[in-house]
């Protein structure tokens, strides 16, 4: 399947071949540059109806990297949705302005809806304009998923076959969805550490058993860090929490610190989709197995691949 | 809904019906919920049976509903509670059209997302469930991709 206008909406959408096309293009504009010319005269926009700092702020420079503008806004203070506009009328309207939307949404299945409704313009014979989710509540993160890939198999020097542990908060975390679905191509072993109720959903469990991942829960990091090649740690998503109460049984549950390492392999690589609050310790950034800041700046050659991708700009 | 057994034949626990649609070998506690997904509870002269004596299921249930022909589409929703389901077409006391259910591979617009936090929850947005297993019968939604067991799947009204 081509990239031409495609939606990125679910990790699941892509095949193995898919994502190293899109690595290979993103290792190649790392190694020789971007081409200022390539998406010269397009334009993506960016919607953020929740905060973000390394996705907008990537995608942004990503754009520009490669010659596109961008017009965006950043929360819906300012905007219609304010006097309650829907999504659709918002995603009708921009699809005017833009060549690609870019999108991260509260709610669950945002993307997936504004990308349907950017296909049924092409019935009305308009161009269809590709949509990017750039997180949709607590369902998936696809963009974060191919950098985290990338990241993995640039630490690794591959992916197949590795061990990975999932730490936090399993369960509203968009990010550890997409990743565990997409890891399930590789041949990975997943270990899954979170309290009881912030564990991986069923419907993301009962994917994974499909396929036959090996997939094992555990509750403490203790048990896992010895035998895992990367420890992927997730904050927990207080604004996802229906009540204070229940995020403050969880919160501060798991810290990883430098002691906490030390039972871990030489090669093994710590994780993190960020923002941290406390679940990293700060005197682990100057650890040799930390790759959390290399990670958020694969974030550009990704999306800068992806944007080259879906408009054109590399076939 | 009007659930009456006069004028049934003798040995019949149901009585029949000249014109309309019998739905045969549901599960056992299935039918009232089927009924109510068709809409069949508003108007119509209905009759269920509840675990009836099936030698082929051993217990069943059964609707009677008169004056009301299935379409295709409303076979598939059945098949979603009930995959062994007969639909029986009756007119003029005669049978006249026999029917196996089978399960759809997408419901539109009538199911509810079961993930209070769905797009289709919030905002106006026609939902769209896709089967994505057949045994057991498990519905994901299009938006969101959470799962459901077809007997769980709640629908609007």
């Amino acid at each position: 399947m081509g990239f031409m206008d495609r939606d990125i909406v679910s990790i699941r959408d892509f095949s193995r071949e898919d994502l190293e096309r899109i690595f290979e293009v993103a290792r190649r504009m790392e190694r020789g540059g971007y081409d200022r010319g390539l998406l010269r005269g397009k334009r993506a926009s960016l919607l953020f109806y929740e905060p973000s700092t390394r996705t907008r702020l990537s995608f942004q420079a990503a754009a520009q990297s490669l010659g596109a503008d961008t017009v965006w806004f950043a929360g819906v203070e300012g905007t219609s949705v304010m006097k309650g506009e829907t999504l659709k009328d918002t995603i009708e309207t921009v699809a005017n302005y833009a060549d690609a939307i870019v999108i991260r949404h509260p709610y669950d299945g945002a993307a997936r809806w504004a990308a349907d409704i950017t296909s049924r313009r092409v019935a009305r014979g308009e161009k269809k304009v590709p949509v990017i989710n750039g997180g949709d509540g607590r369902n998936e993160h696809p963009t974060q998923t191919m950098l985290d890939l990338y990241t993995i198999a640039q630490s690794q020097g591959r992916i197949d076959g590795l061990t990975i542990a999932m730490v936090g908060d399993l369960k509203y975390g968009r990010t550890v969805h997409s990743l565990a679905y997409a890891l399930g191509m590789y041949g990975c072993r997943i270990r899954l550490v979170a309290p009881d109720q912030l564990q991986m959903p069923p419907h993301v469990l009962s994917y994974l058993n499909s396929r036959g991942v090996e997939c094992t829960l555990h509750t403490s990091i203790e048990e896992i860090i010895g035998e895992v090649d990367i420890l992927y740690m997730t904050r927990i998503q207080r604004e996802r929490f229906p009540d204070e109460n229940e995020y403050n049984r969880v919160r501060g549950l798991y810290r990883v610190t430098r002691k906490t390492l030390q039972p871990a392999k030489p090669t093994m690589r710590v994780m993190h989709p960020l923002p941290r609050v406390d679940e990293i310790s700060v005197d682990v950034d100057d650890d040799s197995r930390s790759y959390y800041f290399k990670q958020a700046g694969n974030g550009v050659p990704i999306r800068a691949a992806l944007l080259a991708m879906v408009l054109g700009g590399i076939s | 809904m009007n659930v009456h057994t006069e004028g049934a034949k003798k040995g019949m626990i149901v009585s029949p019906i000249e014109n309309g649609t019998v739905i045969d070998h549901l599960p056992p506690g299935r039918a009232v919920r089927i009924a109510q997904m068709l809409g069949l509870t508003e108007g119509a002269v209905v009759i269920i049976g509840q675990n009836l004596k099936s030698t082929k299921y051993g217990r069943k249930d059964l609707i009677k509903v008169e004056n009301r022909f299935l379409t295709d589409e409303e076979c598939s929703r059945i098949a979603l509670f009930a995959p062994n389901a007969t639909v029986n077409i009756i007119r003029n006391s005669e049978l006249v059209e026999k029917r196996k259910v089978s399960i759809p591979d997408v419901v539109e617009g009538i199911a509810v997302c079961s993930n209070a936090n769905c797009i289709t929850n919030k905002e106006p947005v026609p939902t769209r469930m896709l089967t994505v297993c057949r045994s057991p019968v498990t519905i994901a939604c299009h938006y969101c991709g959470y799962e459901v067991r077809a007997e769980d799947l709640r629908f609007r009204g």
